[in-house]
């Protein structure tokens, strides 16, 4: 079987961005190998982890589960445009360092996607709820307590900033 | 891990996807969600030849009440839609439900309605649900369209009665009649994990307060989503009490038969069908009576 593969414009954390992908490149590969954006990590490469979740049209996603074909014509959005600049943190990321919310970090870059949208939509969340929106992310060092307490720390003083 | 080689679709029109499954048959899949597919082609336990990405067919995305005041919603709606959409939590409580236990939210952003449906799991919420509300699907091929009951669409385990030339494309719930009330309940180890257990429940009481009509259908309870009819039989006829209730709850489990699987043994699930129908009943019975 010849290669099938096919010409896509997509934008990537604001970037205009083309290239000739094949039919079967997953979308995690894709930005990983193709773009280098590597903080998008890999994990169990079939749905279940949450590793690999990105922005999908400003929606979480896991991106082990897309083609990369399927990016043509939409946005994309990884861990390396939650930064506002190089000096400075996401104040979910921040919250993350103060509140011990990673060991090894290798499940964080899909939490942090996944938890930026879940408090975009839901501000003041209950600790309950912030648990069930992290149910599809795993983490194998933490326990999900620190994790827990750095959304809830993030969600505090994104209202603070909000207000002010 | 990566998929074998295959040749990529995106649809132009329904008509343009329909005409590809004509033309390669079973090496054709349809792509809606992949929340499936896709980690299927990443174990190569699915192989398809072409796969036809329907995810261009925006007119499949849709959730409207028709004259008869039944619901109707298209293949391409995302879980997540049915899961905000005012209109489903309006007209079909038990669909509102049910949807938040399909799985994290990343998956509800990108699965469909029509991919859960005729991806046919077993384990699945919503054919449960369509079995419980007496809901049918609209199949599309070139050759024409055809309604299917939910009862006769789920035929096996990963097997509907869909013919290899069709497309799911809609699926219609019918008006929920006066005092009726429903209930969605599941034990899952963790939320948004396949059920060990779950039940949709639907009872609808007559003028003087008895049952008039009940189902009760099951997930992850057998090779298809199960009703029970015999505690559907326990209610029918008479005031629903505590024993009436009860009894429905004993008869669930008389009538299931699950296979047990590494989280719960058959006599657990068996267990946890009793538990969740008698409570199941007494929410969905409290809210009829609304």
């Amino acid at each position: 079987m010849t290669t099938d593969s096919h010409q896509i414009v997509t934008t990537v954390n604001g970037e205009r961005c083309e290239r000739r992908v094949e039919s079967r490149l997953l979308l995690s590969d894709f930005l990983r190998h193709e773009l280098g954006l590597t903080g998008t990590h890999v994990g169990c490469e079939h749905g279940v982890c949450g590793a690999c979740t990105i922005h999908y049209d400003g929606a979480p996603a896991r991106s082990c589960l897309m083609l990369a074909v399927q990016a043509n014509g939409h946005a994309i959005t990884t861990v390396e445009a939650l930064a506002p600049d190089r000096d400075r943190l996401h104040p979910l990321q921040e919250a993350f360092r103060e509140a011990h919310g990673l060991q090894c970090g290798y499940c964080t870059p899909g939490i942090l996607m996944t938890m930026t949208a879940f408090l975009a939509e839901n501000p003041s969340p209950t600790e309950h709820e912030v648990r069930e929106a992290l149910s599809g992310n795993l983490c194998r060092c933490t326990g999900y307590q620190h994790i827990v307490d750095a959304v809830l720390l993030a969600a505090a003083r994104l209202r603070g900033s909000s207000r002010g | 891990m990566k998929p074998p080689p295959f040749r990529y679709v995106a649809a132009e029109s329904l008509a343009n996807a329909l005409a590809l499954k004509v033309e390669h048959g079973d090496d054709a899949r349809f792509l809606a969600g992949g929340q499936s597919l896709i980690p299927a082609m990443n174990f190569r336990l699915a192989q398809p030849a072409v796969l036809v990405d329907v995810n261009p067919l925006r007119d499949l995305d849709y959730v409207r009440v028709v004259d008869d005041g039944a619901l109707r919603i298209g293949a391409l709606t995302r879980t997540r839609t049915l899961e905000r959409e005012a209109l489903v939590a309006e007209r079909q409580p038990l669909v509102h439900e049910a949807v938040p236990h399909v799985a994290h939210p990343q998956i509800r952003n990108r699965g469909t309605l029509g991919g859960n449906l005729a991806h046919a799991d077993p384990a699945s919420e919503l054919p449960a649900v369509l079995l419980a509300l007496g809901a049918r699907l609209r199949a599309q091929s070139s050759r024409g369209e055809r309604w299917i009951e939910a009862q006769d669409f789920f035929v096996g385990v990963f097997t509907t009665a869909l013919r290899s030339d069709e497309m799911l494309v809609e699926v219609e719930w019918p008006a929920l009649p006066p005092r009726t009330g429903t209930c969605f309940m599941e034990v899952a180890r963790r939320r948004g994990d396949y059920a060990m257990m779950g039940v949709a429940a639907v009872v609808t009481l007559d003028d003087d307060g008895a049952c008039a009509n009940a189902a009760l259908a099951y997930c992850n309870a057998g090779a298809t989503p199960v009703r029970s009819a015999g505690a559907a039989q326990a209610l029918v006829g008479a005031r629903t009490d505590e024993q009436r209730i009860r009894d429905a709850a004993a008869a669930a489990e008389r009538d299931l038969d699950p296979s047990g699987n590494v989280h719960a043994s058959k006599a657990f699930q068996r267990h946890l069908a009793g538990v969740l129908t008698r409570r199941a009943l007494q929410t969905a019975h409290a809210r009829a009576r609304r």
